[in-house]
């Protein structure tokens, strides 16, 4: 009895050991690489959103201790607050915008720089550049073309459309919907690049046989480019949303949010009433507002739209 | 079990040996300030020259002078360092020892917060060099910063448009500026410019009607009670309305800024495409930097007080203007930065600086420095006017001024009428006070 058991177990010593310590270093790596990480992650990340939490519940100026308690008056507030709730609206239009024009425009793109022509590379290039550029500077080149008698009203003067001619950025009822011009010139060429690099992994043989069966190439891109391309588009949905509900950069320096608030952001309103106002309690309860609904919209994402994607994966991978 | 603590254990670790080094780090850095040796860092706004040179060089000279005083001058984008810059880092453990400070409602909400130094004592001695300007830098009969620039609020406006309009003196009344402004359209001129997309140059118009029809209580008492139910107020609204309906603004003004680029408010004026702008006594410096040969108009331009309004209430010459000036910190080294600022406003230093036209001294004795006859005339309207209100978005506490900013470009926008707008201030007014 006990000498199989003893055997057994120097054997298996002596077979433990090298794992044993071959999983010490396992964690010594994990925890190498991890830390670091996980710090910055505790400190830059979730210690900066409690605290916006602790703040939104103050009347508090941002400067001097947090004494003020006013609980969710400040969500109250804000929820009560036209300004707000149009900037929230703001938000969903571009959202809405943002999947609806931007994807038809970043696929016919896409498809149309996979095909082999002369000049591929630089109309790459092109479709591209925008994105390079900061928010900042984008802004600011925007600014300078659509002013009164700028380059964009010279453009239509040139062809005969004088009379198309808006006040772009100073009208009410159009300031929105140049912002997203000028966003979808921005971001667009992001799209093109996500989805060119989706197409180059749908293999071409697929296409060969399709052709053979007598596809035609509308047909082609419908039952084998789309399906194929979903985990890609869905991604690309999933970044255009977030990012157009975080819209700050572009609408700040363009517009301020005006005018009359006309073009006004939740980001934008955060920063006016938050910095500009030194109300930091309001100001934080807004962007705790923007939290939540960022991260709702990503968790709804993520189950009802991605998940499927996750889970291909994994068949996949298994069968 | 074991092992899951092991690794916790180690993880910890790591993040105490970590932490470790980052409080050896600050060890070491508080450590090369001597106890003797004082460095001064000095925020300001002069982001373009020649006011960035020059603070550049007033901090070298002051450390000539002083060899026991750094001065670091840092030179932040004005908005910038207003709205954001200033109140992070009053707030943080390193705040500037110097920095910018427009006084008002602000400056009030900065000292109840026990962030602003009180130099009285330090300043008693020669304070009186800058006469009544201090007066915005005082909280509750304490001074907590030094105004080194103090001007009113103007029309700068194209003689040779005005000329050619027909018009041969700026307007005196308010129905002469209509007047104006009718005869500039014939002639096909915008007789006005205006930066809205900025908003506070919106507020301008109604700040200084309110100036004209409001009483110097009404107006004073208007920055402690925050009560606006004097129906001057709502007078003052109308009055703007008026103004609005005449349309005498640029081509999609709402949409212009005040002072970046040529299609800026300042930029049209300073290029010949408007014939006048309601602005700062900084507008000059500002437009001159916006032409092509930095020149601006030359000896075209001309600057006239704002209109009177006959029957207004308010004190007949009165101006509305602001400045700026500095503060020191809660963790300034007293003696040393109330000496700094001294240097600051000594009349050598403000003659310096105003020879570059770029604002208007404050000490006594040195506007004779001012190079530009048109500063020289502004600077002599300030003095001569009898009472001076600081803007009303920095007089007021920073919730109620950007709200009053805020409802007046909405007016602009055709998005407020004159009642809705002080209801608009009343409201900011009394969920913040």
């Amino acid at each position: 009895m006990s000498s199989p058991s003893t055997s057994l177990r120097t054997a298996g010593r002596r077979s433990l050991r090298p794992a044993d310590s071959a999983r010490r270093r396992r964690r010594l790596e994990l925890a190498f690489f991890i830390v670091p990480a996980l710090v910055f992650y505790l400190a830059l990340v979730l210690y900066p959103i409690l605290q916006a939490v602790h703040y939104s519940l103050f009347n508090w100026s941002g400067l001097g201790t947090l004494s003020d308690f006013v609980g969710i008056g400040n969500y109250r507030d804000a929820f009560n607050d036209p300004e707000f709730t149009g900037a929230i609206k703001h938000n969903f239009i571009l959202v809405g915008l943002s999947l609806v024009v931007q994807f038809p425009i970043a696929l016919g793109v896409a498809l149309l720089l996979n095909r082999p022509f002369r000049g591929r590379r630089a109309a790459r290039i092109v479709f591209f550049a925008p994105y390079v550029l900061s928010e900042a500077i984008t802004a600011v080149i925007w600014l300078l073309i659509l002013q009164p008698d700028g380059l964009v009203d010279r453009g239509f003067q040139s062809v005969g459309l004088g009379g198309a001619v808006q006040l772009w950025l100073a009208d009410l009822n159009l300031v929105l919907f140049t912002m997203f011009v000028v966003i979808t010139w921005k971001y667009v060429g992001f799209g093109i690049i996500l989805l060119l690099a989706g197409l180059q992994g749908i293999p071409q043989e697929l296409h060969e046989a399709a052709a053979i069966d007598g596809a035609k190439s509308w047909t082609m891109v419908r039952y084998i480019t789309l399906p194929l391309l979903g985990p890609t588009i869905r991604i690309w949905g999933f970044l255009s949303i977030i990012g157009s509900l975080q819209l700050f950069d572009l609408v700040w320096i363009m517009t301020q949010g005006g005018p009359a608030e006309a073009s006004n952001t939740m980001a934008t309103y955060m920063f006016n009433n938050g910095f500009v106002r030194y109300e930091f309690g309001y100001g934080s309860a807004v962007a705790v507002i923007l939290f939540i609904i960022s991260f709702a919209l990503a968790l709804i994402y993520q189950r009802f739209v991605l998940r499927r994607d996750t889970r291909g994966a994994l068949t996949r991978m298994a069968g | 079990m074991f092992r899951r603590w092991k690794t916790w254990a180690l993880l910890l670790g790591t993040v105490a040996v970590l932490a470790s080094l980052g409080g050896l780090t600050t060890a070491a850095q508080g450590k090369t300030a001597g106890p003797k040796a004082v460095t001064l860092t000095w925020w300001h706004n002069a982001t373009a020259d020649p006011g960035k040179s020059y603070w550049a060089k007033v901090a070298s000279d002051y450390h000539k002078l002083h060899p026991d005083v750094t001065v670091n001058s840092v030179p932040i984008q004005n908005e910038t360092l207003q709205n954001t810059k200033i109140p992070l880092a009053l707030q943080s453990n390193d705040p500037p020892d110097v920095f910018q400070q427009w006084g008002g409602g602000v400056l009030g909400t900065q000292v109840r917060a026990g962030k602003v130094a009180d130099i009285t004592k330090y300043v008693k001695p020669w304070i009186k060099l800058l006469g009544g300007a201090v007066a915005g830098w005082q909280y509750q009969g304490k001074q907590y910063g030094i105004p080194y620039n103090l001007g009113v609020v103007g029309f700068w406006y194209n003689k040779a448009l005005f000329k050619q309009a027909g018009i041969a003196a700026p307007p005196k009344t308010w129905n002469d500026l209509f007047t104006d402004i009718a005869k500039l359209k014939t002639a096909g001129v915008t007789p006005i410019a205006i930066g809205s997309k900025d908003r506070w140059p919106d507020a301008f118009y109604w700040d200084y009607l309110a100036v004209r029809v409001c009483s110097k209580t009404t107006l004073q008492q208007s920055a402690i009670t925050y009560n606006f139910s004097d129906p001057c107020w709502t007078k003052a609204g109308t009055l703007t309305q008026q103004l609005l309906n005449d349309k005498p603004f640029q081509n999609g003004f709402l949409a212009t800024p005040a002072q970046q680029g040529a299609g800026s408010s300042a930029g049209l004026i300073g290029n010949g495409k408007a014939a006048m702008e309601l602005q700062g006594h900084w507008d000059e410096g500002v437009m001159n930097g916006l032409t092509p040969n930095q020149k601006g108009l030359g000896s075209n331009l001309g600057w006239f007080p704002f209109p009177s309004i006959p029957g207004g209430k308010g004190v007949p010459g009165a101006a509305l203007g602001g400045g700026d000036g500095y503060s020191c910190s809660w963790k300034a080294p007293e003696p040393q930065c109330a000496d700094f600022l001294k240097y600051l406003v000594s009349v050598p230093v403000q003659k310096g600086w105003a020879k570059l036209n770029i604002g208007l001294p404050t000490a006594k004795g040195s506007e004779s420095a001012l190079g530009d006859p048109i500063l020289r005339a502004v600077a002599k309207a300030r003095s001569a006017s009898p009472f001076v209100q600081t803007y009303l978005d920095i007089a007021y506490s920073s919730t109620v001024g950007q709200a009053l900013d805020s409802a007046i470009a909405d007016m602009f926008a055709g998005q407020k009428n004159p009642q809705q707008v002080v209801q608009a201030i009343a409201k900011s007014a009394k969920s913040s006070h």
